[in-house]
Order: structure tokens, then sequence, then C-alpha cells
């Protein structure tokens, strides 16, 4: 049900506008567990991708071939 | 909202702090320009994102609990009481949503709580976060290069979210503890931004250490020099376009400061004690007159520590602008910009320091000494408005930058580091720091270029064997 049906009257009766009041915990517990997970999966993703670089370049002539791009 | 002085109050505090957000977020922009144009190509892309990172991760964290220690630590807790109760700064709480200031529904709510908060709430905190953003970009600046994206993004919550807005509440808020007992005077943030910022900033290099290459065989330190000078100066020039907005943000304009009977309406500090606009405006300006002259010469003539002294001058005077005369302002930003400058190589020297674009001497040390600077120069001035709080000495302002720069800097940021070195997650691997961190991105590149020149070979195949 939506928080505000109309803005006909005293617009000072007026407090929270968003939809779903009262379900703030939830959203607060929710982005909470978004912003945890995000940084296990980034660092997850970065060690991967460290990995795969590193084998890539455990060869001499890879690595010779990047580092003459930096010349 | 009625119809009285106070609404038109209120109204125009909003709109004035929503102003100087749009104006900081100019620091961001210049911030991920200069720490770009200062890496080495190979590392363009991871430096350009570690930096962008910072204003979702430290945003949502801020949003999640930095807004509400702001305003709850103020009493430390523990120094000179409790929490202070904060609702309208709870994540839960309705006053931090789309609010019109009406009848709250909340019963930790009073009607005149919705009425100023629902108007101000954003806006403060979005002013605060911006303030967030610029100690964890100034830790990002001096870790290009070597450090994992992963762990600066920790490092960046921890300083941004709360490390620098616990140090806020106590020592740059109308009741912090450090004002009311120390007698702490901070207005444009030397300590509370700055040399928290640079503290950490040198917790952290010193578990990381400088980039491979940095020092020769016989401990000399080599230039790195900056890939793309012309960007490190237009993102130098952004900084200090945002640095008018920070300093904006620093006052609340409108406030009726005549203790007792009748009004008075000014702009005030951020403890709430009177000043001008137009004085900070001439401070801002003299401090970074005084920063970048003296740097010139100091630097002979070198372009980034020319413009890298406008920033320590303004930094270096910040503690007093509100009250000092513009010609102080010019002098101190001309002076203590050297001895960081003095120190930085110094630091270089003696501890193998690589401070990669000077954060830990503009902002650390300079902020240090602008807040001890303060102390003398204000000593004997009340340091709030309110009755009773300690006035400002030498020794409470050393105090306070020793809390700064060492016991909400220095101190965590080492052992942030220490603990996410333990795991392995503080610094890339040295073939990775030697082929360049955009290793991966480079070759993904080249092998598509190569893939859409294949594939322009065999359409002009075609035409010409369609043709014959």
């Amino acid at each position: 049900m939506a928080t505000i049906e109309s803005f006909a009257g005293t617009v000072t009766d007026i407090g929270p506008m968003y939809p779903f009041v009262g379900t703030e915990m939830i959203m607060v517990v929710v982005v909470a567990a978004f912003w945890i997970i995000w940084h296990i999966l980034q660092l997850r993703g970065e060690s991967q991708e460290f990995k795969e670089d590193t084998e890539r370049l455990r060869s001499q002539e890879a690595l010779r071939k990047v580092l003459e791009r930096e010349g | 909202m009625d119809k009285d002085i106070s609404a038109l109050t209120v109204l125009f505090t909003e709109f004035y702090y929503w102003v100087t957000v749009v104006i900081m977020f100019l620091i961001h922009v210049g911030f991920c320009m200069y720490e770009v144009g200062a890496s080495r190509r190979k590392n363009h892309m991871h430096t350009l994102m570690k930096n962008t990172m910072v204003i979702p991760t430290v945003g949502i964290t801020f949003y999640l609990f930095g807004w509400w220690i702001y305003s709850a630590f103020p009493n430390g807790p523990g120094f000179t009481g409790g929490l202070t109760a904060a609702p309208y700064a709870l994540p839960w709480n309705e006053l931090m949503g789309t609010h019109m200031g009406g009848t709250p529904v909340s019963d930790t709510l009073t009607a005149a709580d919705t009425a100023l908060w629902a108007r101000l709430n954003g806006v403060f905190f979005a002013a605060f976060l911006l303030f967030s953003w610029t100690t964890a970009s100034i830790v990002s600046g001096d870790c290009i290069e070597r450090i994992r994206s992963g762990a600066f993004w920790l490092l960046a919550v921890l300083i941004g979210s709360v490390l620098w807005i616990i140090d806020a509440s106590w020592g740059w808020h109308p009741a912090g503890w450090m004002v009311a007992k120390l007698g702490y005077h901070d207005a444009y943030a030397s300590g509370v931004v700055h040399a928290i910022a640079g503290g950490f900033t040198l917790g952290v290099l010193l578990v990381l250490g400088p980039r491979l290459g940095k020092f020769r065989p016989d401990g000399s330190a080599r230039n790195i020099n900056p890939h793309n000078p012309w960007l490190v100066t237009i993102g130098l020039f952004l900084i200090y376009t945002g640095f008018w907005g920070f300093y904006a943000a620093c006052n609340i304009p409108m406030f009726d400061v005549q203790a007792g009977d009748g009004v008075f309406f000014s702009a005030t500090n951020i403890y709430l004690a009177p000043t001008t606009l137009s004085a900070i405006t001439l401070n801002f300006l003299t401090s970074l007159f005084g920063g970048m002259l003296a740097m010139y010469v100091v630097a002979k003539g070198d372009a980034f520590w020319t413009y890298s002294g406008g920033l320590a001058g303004i930094i270096a005077a910040s503690a007093g602008n509100d009250l000092y005369h513009p010609l102080q302002a010019f002098l101190i930003g001309a002076i203590v910009p050297v001895i960081s400058y003095k120190l930085h190589y110094f630091m270089e020297r003696r501890f193998k320091l690589d401070s990669a674009v000077g954060a830990v001497a503009v902002h650390g040390y300079t902020g240090f000494l602008g807040v001890v600077v303060a102390g003398f120069m204000l000593w004997g001035y009340p340091s709030s408005p309110t009755e009773g709080f300690a006035p400002i000495t030498p020794w409470g302002n050393f105090v306070g930058a020793v809390i700064m720069f060492g016991v909400l800097g220095l101190v965590p940021g080492y052992l942030a580091a220490k603990a996410l070195d333990a795991f392995g997650l503080l610094r890339i691997p040295r073939e990775i720091e030697l082929a360049g961190l955009d290793v991966s991105f480079e070759i993904q590149r080249e092998v598509e270029a190569a893939e859409v020149t294949r594939s322009v070979h065999d359409a002009a195949s075609d035409l010409i064997a369609e043709r014959r």
C-alpha cells in the first residue's frame, strides 16, 4: 500500500514518504549483508586474478615481453 | 515547517549544504586524476578504480554506521558521559529516508526532531561523507602501484567510516569531549581530516613498504616520475576547487549567535562560534598564496611540490582560519609546508618511506603542525561558545594533535595493515608489480584488437574476392 495517497490537505502532517514504512530494519540487514558479501567476492576474485596473472608471468619470455612494453 | 524565520533558516541551510556537497565532489574527481597521472601506464585502470570505488564502499558504510558515530560519540563514550542519543542518524530511522518533517511514526522521535532533521539529515550526512572520501583518498595516493585494491577498500572503510568520524565527534562537534576538556580547536580540520589521514597513511606504509625499484642498492631514492604531469596538474587544481566546498561545509551558514536576549544571525564555525564567510575566504586564499610562494622557492620551481605546497598552506592554517588575520594565515601557510617538505625527504632517506604522492607530509605532518600552531596562536581564546568549556591552549591542541595523528591515525593504520598482511591480503605479488596491475587488462585488449584486425582483414579479402 502506498504511504502517500494524496498531497491534498495539510503538508505538515506528512512524515515518511517512502514505500513500505516499517521495513527499515529488514532493509538495513539486507544492505549490510550485501556490503560484507561484496568484499568477500571482491577479494576472492582479486586473488584468482592474481593467481592467473602470476601463472602467466611465470615464463621468462612472458615477463620479458611485458617489461619491454614498459620501455 | 511554519512560516517564520526559523523555517527560512532551515531551508537556506539545507540548500547551502547541498551546494557544498556538489563542489566537494570535485575533490574526488581531482584525487582520481591526480593518482592516475602519478602512476605508471601499466597500473592506470587499477589505480583509477582503487580510488573510484571509495565512493560506494565508504558511502554505504557511512550510511550504515558512520553518520551515527558522529552524532553518538561526542562524550567518548566514557570521557564525559555515555553514548548520546541520536535516533535520527540510525540507518533504520525514518529520518534517514524521504520525509516531509511532519508527524513521526517512530516513538523515539519528537515533532521538533522531524521538523529539523527531515531537511538537514541528508545534506549533513553527505557533507560529512565527502570528508570521509577525502580521508580515504589521502591514503589511496601514497599506496599506489603495490597495494591490493581489496585491502585498500577495507582500510578505506576503517578510516572513512570509523576512525575519522570518531575524531570528528570528539574534536569537531559542538559537544565533543576534546573541545570541552582540552579546549581543542580545529575549525577547518587540520587535524580531524588531514592529520589523521596522514598518520593512518604512515602506519599503512610502514607495513606495505616501498614500490619495487624505488630505492637504489645504496639506499638512496629514485624518482618515479608521474607519467602525465598535466593530469596531475588538473587533478590538483580540481582539489583546490573542491577545497572551497570543503571550507564552506565546515560552517553553519545562518545561526542565531546572540546569547541571551535578542537575535543576531551569523555564520558560525563547526563549534557554533561566530565567524564570517568573508573572513574564512580571505584566510583560505592567503594561506594558499603562502604555501605556493614558499614551496616554489624551496622546491626550485617543481610543479608537483608547488601545487602541493598550496594545499599544505591551506591545511597548515585551517585549524585557526576562523580567527587568524589573513597575513597570519599567509605566514603559517608559508612556513609549515616547508617543514613538512623537509620531513618528507628526511623520512624517505632515513626510513625508506615511499610516500608516493607526499600525502604523509602534505596532510599528516602539516595537519599535525597546523593544530599545534593554532594552540599557540589562539592561546586563551574560548574553544566554544558553550560556557564551562576549556579555553584554547598549546598543550590542549598538542594533545589533540597527538590523538588525531597518532592514536586514531598511525596506530590503527599500522595494526590494520599488519592484520591484512598476516592474511597475505595487503600487497600484490612481485610478478604483478613488475608487469603492472593492468597486465590482464592489457593482454585482453591486445587479444580483442587482434581479433578486430583479423576480422577487418577477412572482410577485405572477401571484398577483393567478390570484385574478381
